[in-house]
């Protein structure tokens, strides 16, 4: 399995921001400290949908800038993706992985809801 | 041979003319030759094939092969309105009225002149000609006080100058000295349909006529009267009866002539004096004349390998001969004419004919003795199978079984050649002699869309004639290679732009959602993606115009668009508050600058006339836009696929030399039509006078001041493609510039591509820009006050988008850099350098 599920044995969840922060069908992002350091999150809300939440890695490894939560959320093939705003490559939400490139893999953090609270586990 | 610069005298600037210039230019022959034109006429160069339609509308302007300054960039010397009256072959010198220009080579392309059949009274006044810019304006203003008019020649030419005399509202005859019209295109049962059609338009038509003399008439400025002592009135006549070469220069500096006149070239093009070449319509070739444009063309390709063989040592191909095959509309019938059309020619000839005289449609074919091979073909009334029958005959291509089958109407299934069927050599477009297999290079060498290919090849750029084969040709050779000829937006949609907006447009549809659940592709619950989110975000705006920054149409936008702000390589923004027309306060100019420190942006000034701050962090967009708006600035939609910018001069206010105030009517522009959301961004340009400082005919639409209003130009681009604009519409009065740019910017909106600008969109347009001058300046379709409306709708209901979002917490809510945490981005870092701030 993925190295994000490996951790979900050890991390703690902690909240992260509450349901209205967010914005349907686009992303945001947020701020979490891991064991290694602080990290920049990308969170998407896909309301109705099977799995209604995903984290990944705000960072853009192609631009290396700070910008995939301003991506637009669409699907490709049934799965959801998220394109850079930047340069327009595709992630998918559910594991990071870029479509146009193999070797580049964004980081995925499991994250849902409790009540209207954000929860996430780092 | 030498180094040397040597001179290049060409006589003649007509179509033939010009194309060998441009091919010079082409090949960059002004590295060894310093070029000089002469040309008789007064305009430079310019389309003699649609030299009619300078009766509908075009000016010598818009009919011109070239822009004013063309030669003279490359330099090359255009004497215009000079003609030379002797060669002197001796020294290698001609003669003009202003002076003697030496020369080392000499190229005559002097073209032919109309011929008019010698008789008494052919040289009264108001007896004219059909070949120049000149002729038409002595007709026309003959026409002014004429009620009829009588056209000598029913051939080709002929029956164009008779449609041109019922254009300008003359009872209108044609009298042909041969049993039937178009003698050497049709034969006795096609020149009779022909008749037929051509008398139901109200001319008519007297054949096996010869005018005998021209004297006063009686209720009209002329009698005409013929050999059996017939007579016909009429204040107005034109020549039409063949033409002749412009051979007097030749023959009187003693060169080889044919018998019946032209000058004698072989296959370089060269006469017999190898010093000089000859080209086009004065060029006799294996005693032959070509009197169309093409082989001209194709005359001139070779010239000019002949006149570089010199210097690169390449002996070119030469001249072969070329296909007199025609395809006409004349008066609004077709007529085609393919190889030996008569039959005549080839010995043991077979013959197929279908006549359908209430459809009025006549096909004939004339086949070789075998049954196997096109010799020939002939059509009155439809042209429909003229580009699969040409095909069947340049190729050689074996006929099917049944060879009537191709002339019978479709519904008994003949059977239409695709573009596969044809070989690699077969000529697609003729007046640029490209072949199929130039387009598959073209495509080959990366070459994804129509419009690159007919740019590098220049295949369908003449007379247009071929443009449906090419495009089919394109499509299928793309298709071939696996490129999707699909027009589907995206896997979401099977469906184009132009449908999904009328879609849109005609269920009142104002979500995204509504739309793909309606209308998507699948039936799943699917989410749309980067490419139809924002196509159907446009869509939606430039029918509806609600808010981009309303939360059901936030998913759909580019960051750009939702922080109405552009997103730089930092992930910082751009910020460009809107100056409409480049005009701009002291006292605004100074918030832009106190703004600026305060941020710590970088400043520039656009090419948009109007400037940019850089570097702008995302939390810090809603305060800069408080204090811009507070100084009454507004977004400038540099985000958007919308209008960007009004590029003006400083026009009559200030220029010595402005016609009109450029600059308000620039600025009248932009307001009008700032916040239009379109398939592709638009610029505009206004100029104050013809110098065209704000270089309008690069724009999207050009506005060009005259004495008498305004000269609208449209389809510009620069960029990566740049293109001029073409002249749309002249001399309008404010209201009407204003009704034409609305119907023309709702009719780009409802049927352009994603993302496609007006240039690439009117490259594409079947029909091309007469069609668009029709639905825009005639409204044929009758829509233009339906665009009119729907633009209105979007005028009323413009808001500033930043405005709109700055009293709106719930729309600022996104402008923080994160959810949880105040801080701002610590990634983004940087420099200093020429003492303002940039990325690290
Ligand atoms: C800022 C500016 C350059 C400058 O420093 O002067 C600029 C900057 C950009 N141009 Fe431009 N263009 C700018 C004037 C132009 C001009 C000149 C003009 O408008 O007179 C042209 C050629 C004219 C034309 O468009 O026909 C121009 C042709 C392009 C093109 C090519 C368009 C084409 O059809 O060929 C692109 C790419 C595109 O749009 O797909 C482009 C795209 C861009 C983008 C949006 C590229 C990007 O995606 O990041 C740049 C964003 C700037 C920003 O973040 O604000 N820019 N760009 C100019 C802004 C003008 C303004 O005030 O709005
Ligand atoms: C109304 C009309 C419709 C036509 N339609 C078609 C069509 O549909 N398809 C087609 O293929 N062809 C058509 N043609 C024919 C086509 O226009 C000619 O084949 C083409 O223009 C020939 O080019 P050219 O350069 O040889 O001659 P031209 O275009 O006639 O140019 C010769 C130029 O040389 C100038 N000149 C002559 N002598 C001198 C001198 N001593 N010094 C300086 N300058 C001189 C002339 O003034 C003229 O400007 C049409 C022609 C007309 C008039
Ligand atoms: S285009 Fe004409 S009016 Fe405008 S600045 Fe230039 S010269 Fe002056
Ligand atoms: S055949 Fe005339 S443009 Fe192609």
């Amino acid at each position: 399995m993925t190295t994000a599920a490996a951790k979900t044995m050890t991390q703690a969840w902690q909240a992260l921001c509450h349901r209205d922060d967010l914005v349907p069908f686009s992303g945001v992002a947020a701020w979490i400290e891991t064991e290694e350091g602080p990290a920049q999150l990308a969170i998407f809300y896909l309301p109705g949908h099977e799995t209604e939440l995903y984290a990944l890695d705000h960072h853009d490894p192609f631009a290396n800038a700070n910008v995939i939560a301003r991506g637009i959320v669409g699907d490709l093939k049934g799965e959801p993706v998220v394109a850079s705003p930047i340069h327009k490559q595709h992630f998918r939400l559910a594991d990071g992985q870029c479509l146009e490139d193999d070797s580049i893999k964004l980081r995925t953090w499991p994250i849902g809801f409790d009540g209207d609270q954000v929860m996430i586990q780092a | 041979m030498n180094n040397k610069v040597q001179r290049l005298i060409i006589i003649g600037n007509g179509m033939v003319g010009h194309h060998l210039v441009e091919q010079l230019i082409e090949r960059g022959a002004t590295a060894h030759y310093a070029i000089t034109v002469f040309g008789e006429e007064r305009h430079r160069a310019y389309d003699r094939v649609h030299l009619s339609e300078y009766f509908t509308g075009r000016n010598a302007d818009s009919l011109a092969l070239s822009t004013a300054d063309h030669y003279a960039e490359h330099g090359i010397v255009l004497r215009l309105h000079e003609s030379v009256t002797a060669i002197d072959r001796d020294v290698g010198k001609v003669i003009t009225e202003a002076g003697h220009y030496p020369y080392d080579r000499l190229v005559l392309a002097t073209g032919s002149y109309p011929f008019v059949p010698p008789m008494p009274g052919s040289d009264r006044d108001g007896c004219l000609v059909y070949r120049t810019l000149d002729d038409l304006d002595a007709i026309r203003s003959a026409a002014e006080s004429a009620s009829t008019g009588v056209v000598v020649g029913g051939g080709l030419l002929g029956l164009e100058a008779a449609n041109a005399l019922r254009g300008l509202n003359l009872d209108t005859a044609v009298v042909e000295f041969a049993p039937r019209l178009m003698p050497m295109q049709v034969d006795s049962e096609g020149g009779e349909l022909l008749r037929e059609k051509i008398e139901a338009l109200g001319v008519q038509v007297h054949t096996d006529r010869a005018t005998q003399r021209i004297e006063d008439g009686v209720d009209a400025a002329h009698r005409m009267v013929f050999q059996d002592d017939k007579v016909l009135e009429a204040d107005l006549i034109v020549f039409s009866a063949g033409i002749r070469p412009r051979d007097e220069l030749a023959r009187d500096s003693a060169l080889e002539m044919g018998e019946r006149g032209g000058v004698v070239i072989d296959d370089r093009c060269l006469t017999s004096d190898p010093a000089i070449l000859a080209v086009g319509e004065v060029a006799l070739w294996n005693n032959s004349i070509f009197g169309l444009v093409a082989p001209g063309y194709q005359m001139a390709k070779v010239a000019a390998d002949t006149l570089l063989g010199p210097f690169d040592h390449i002996q070119g191909e030469s001249f072969r001969g070329a296909d007199m095959s025609t395809k006409l509309k004349l008066l609004g019938v077709d007529v085609g004419a393919i190889g030996d059309a008569h039959g005549n020619q080839t010995p043991g000839a077979r013959v197929f004919r279908y006549l359908d005289q209430i459809k009025q449609q006549y096909r004939k074919l004339v086949v070789s003795g075998d049954g196997k091979r096109l010799v020939g073909a002939m059509l009155v009334g439809d042209n429909g199978v003229y580009d699969t029958l040409l095909q069947y005959y340049s190729n050689g291509l074996d006929l099917p079984e049944d060879p009537a089958s191709l002339i019978l109407p479709s519904s008994e299934g003949a059977p239409t050649l695709g573009p596969d069927a044809l070989p690699e050599t077969a000529t697609i477009c003729s007046c640029h002699n490209v072949s199929k297999g130039d387009v598959c290079a073209t495509l080959d060498a990366g070459a994804s869309d129509l419009a690159t290919v007919k740019d590098e090849t220049r295949a369908s750029t003449g007379c247009g004639g071929c443009a449906a084969l090419l495009k089919s040709v394109v499509e299928h050779e793309l298709e071939s290679r696996g490129v999707e000829v699909d027009r589907s937006i995206c896997e979401h949609f099977a469906h184009t732009r132009q449908e999904l907006y009328d879609i849109v447009r005609i269920e009142g549809i104002k979500t995204f959602g509504e739309l793909i659940g309606k209308h998507g592709a699948s039936s799943s619950r699917s989410l749309g993606c980067d490419i139809c989110k924002p196509a159907v975000a446009s869509i939606l705006a430039s029918c509806f115009n609600e808010p981009i920054t309303d939360a059901a149409h936030i998913p759909l936008q580019d960051t750009n668009d939702t922080f109405m702000a552009n997103m730089q390589k930092n992930g910082t923004y751009s910020v460009v508050p809107r100056v409409p027309g480049g005009e701009i306060t002291p006292g605004k100019l100074m918030v832009l600058g106190r703004v600026a420190e305060t941020y710590g942006l970088y400043t520039k000034v656009t090419g948009g006339q109007r400037i940019d701050l850089f570097g702008a962090r995302l939390e810090d967009l809603p305060d800069i836009w408080s204090e811009l708006l507070d100084a009454g600035f507004e977004t400038g939609h540099a985000y958007a696929k919308s209008l960007r910018t009004v590029k003006s001069c400083v026009g009559s206010t200030w220029c010595r030399y402005g016609v009109q105030d450029s600059v308000g009517m620039a600025i009248r522009l932009e307001n009008r039509y700032k916040g239009l959301r379109s398939p592709h961004k638009l610029k505009f340009g206004v100029s104050g006078c013809t110098r065209e400082c704000a270089e309008a005919q690069g724009k999207d639409i050009g506005v060009i001041a005259t004495e008498n209003g305004w000269n609208l130009y449209v389809c510009g681009n620069g960029g990566m493609r740049p293109r001029h604009a073409e002249l749309f519409a002249t001399d309008l009065d404010d209201d009407r510039l204003i009704q034409l740019i609305d119907r023309f910017l709702m009719f780009y909106v409802r049927t352009a591509d994603r993302l496609q600008r007006t240039s690439v969109w009117r490259e594409n347009l079947e029909g091309g820009l007469d069609y668009l001058k029709e639905v825009i300046v005639d409204d044929s379709l009758g829509i233009g006050q339906e665009l009119e409306r729907q633009m209105q709708t979007v005028i009323d209901t413009y808001r500033c988008e930043w405005a709109d979002a700055i009293d709106d917490p719930e729309k600022l809510k996104r402008f923080r850099s994160f959810v949880n945490d105040a801080r701002p981005d610590p990634d983004i870092i940087v420099t200093e350098e020429r003492g303002q701030l940039r990325p690290a």
